[in-house]
């Protein structure tokens, strides 16, 4: 049931090399830089977006996601669900208002998986970018690469799917979009949402604990995904797997790697999600086709290359 | 431009590594396996080796997979090094998650 958490809101990302990494996700991947902080993190959106920033980049000695953070309908929304959260007994870390540039105060926790989340209820609201909100275009001129159209959802890689999933359906008010079981039955990857998507935030389990697997964009079609391959190679970006489909969700996808090693996606289509939707189940006996549906196979650097 | 030779004693294979060249991207435009490739960008650590021989500069590298006391004993990734002479490596096994995660799911 919906609890007023509405979308993914931002994702902060830590880098090895802050220049390689901006000109990898701005001039590649299409992402606009918004602005930097004093801390020397640099912000940046996809052109759909209405929001100020969705990705976060701060320089680090290790790549990897500090946290995604997820836009809920307003400070009422916000308080209540802060209160629900330490209610269930999860500790939260408050984040003041501005320690992110035009962001309001964030309330922050770690699931069980060993990831760490924000809620928020505020952050400037700038537009789509290079598009009037009166007799809007149909898209902006000038964008770069990919043009990515918004940052989607996170995947993660971590222990205790059990407890983590309680904290997003239970207290939260995900859903259960799509789900893999293991022979005994076991859980060994959810896919939960807040809205129409498919999945807004996807889980898969994992002995070590805060793994990132992938932040990914949205692409309106097919052929995007296919040019974004073009500029893949023309780049000399390290590849993991792609152009190819899902059996999960049933997007179309390319994945690839930043700089800095962390995996990124860009996709288009797949299935959709009401909340009288029941969950599509997958069986790790069937795991090859449930994660790419035209190989049918394993494919050992996508189940286990993780930042 | 002849390039360093670099020679994986754990598996025999060898390889031309060009200057400038990371000795990852080396073995991967020979069409060869004998080092772990995972994300080419000094990142997740599946491509770590040993240099037993020869010099080389480093690029960024992770410090949970290539922390400084590791690097000094010649332990570093692949996809981050690029040769100055000759090397001679040899494969460091995988992370024990890593090789965990690879048996659940079968």
């Amino acid at each position: 049931m919906k609890k007023g958490v509405m979308r993914p809101g931002h994702v902060q990302i830590r880098v090895l090399d802050m220049d390689e990494a901006v000109k990898h996700y701005t001039d590649l991947m299409g992402l606009i830089e918004t602005d930097r902080d004093d801390q020397g993190r640099v912000y940046l959106k996809a052109w759909t977006e209405v929001d100020k920033f969705s990705v976060v980049l701060r320089e680090a000695d290790e790549p990897g996601c500090d946290f995604m953070g997820f836009k809920v309908l307003d400070e009422e929304v916000l308080v209540q669900l802060e209160k629900d959260l330490v209610d269930y007994g999860v500790e939260v870390e408050q984040v003041p208002a501005e320690e992110l540039k035009d962001c309001g105060r964030r309330v922050r926790f770690t699931v069980p998986s060993g990831h760490a989340f924000e809620l928020y209820a505020d952050k400037l609201y700038t537009g789509k970018w290079g598009l009037s909100s009166v007799n809007p275009e149909a898209w902006p001129r000038g964008l770069q690469g990919m043009k990515a159209v918004r940052f989607d959802h996170c995947l993660f890689y971590g222990p205790e799917l059990a407890a983590t999933y309680d904290i997003f359906v239970s207290v939260l008010g995900f859903d259960l979009a799509e789900q893999v079981l293991d022979p005994e039955g076991t859980r060994v990857a959810q896919f939960l949402t807040v809205s129409m998507k498919e999945h807004d935030i996807a889980f898969i389990h994992h002995e070590e604990k805060g793994k990132f697997h992938h932040a990914s964009f949205h692409l309106e079609t097919w052929e995007d995904v296919l040019r974004a391959a073009d500029l893949i190679t023309m780049t000399d970006t390290s590849i993991d797997i792609g152009p190819t489909r899902h059996g999960l969700t049933h997007g179309k996808t390319i994945y690839f790697f930043d700089p800095s090693g962390n995996r990124n996606e860009v996709f288009c289509g797949g299935d959709y999600f009401y909340p009288d939707h029941k969950p599509v189940t997958w069986k790790t006996e069937e795991l090859g086709k449930a994660i790419f549906y035209h190989d049918r196979t394993l494919n050992e650097r996508f189940m286990t290359v993780l930042t | 431009m002849a390039g360093f030779q670099v020679f994986n004693r754990t598996t025999g294979d060898d390889f031309i590594c060009q200057e400038g060249q990371s000795v990852l991207k080396a073995m991967e435009q020979r069409g060869l396996k004998c080092v772990p490739v995972g994300c080419r960008g000094g990142g997740c650590g599946f491509c770590k080796i040993r240099v037993l021989e020869g010099h080389f500069e480093c690029g960024k590298m992770s410090k949970r997979h290539a922390p400084p006391e590791a690097v000094e004993k010649g332990e570093v990734l692949a996809c981050r090094i690029y040769p100055l002479t000759d090397l001679v490596i040899e494969c460091v096994p995988l992370p024990e998650a890593a090789l965990a995660k690879q048996t659940t799911n079968r």
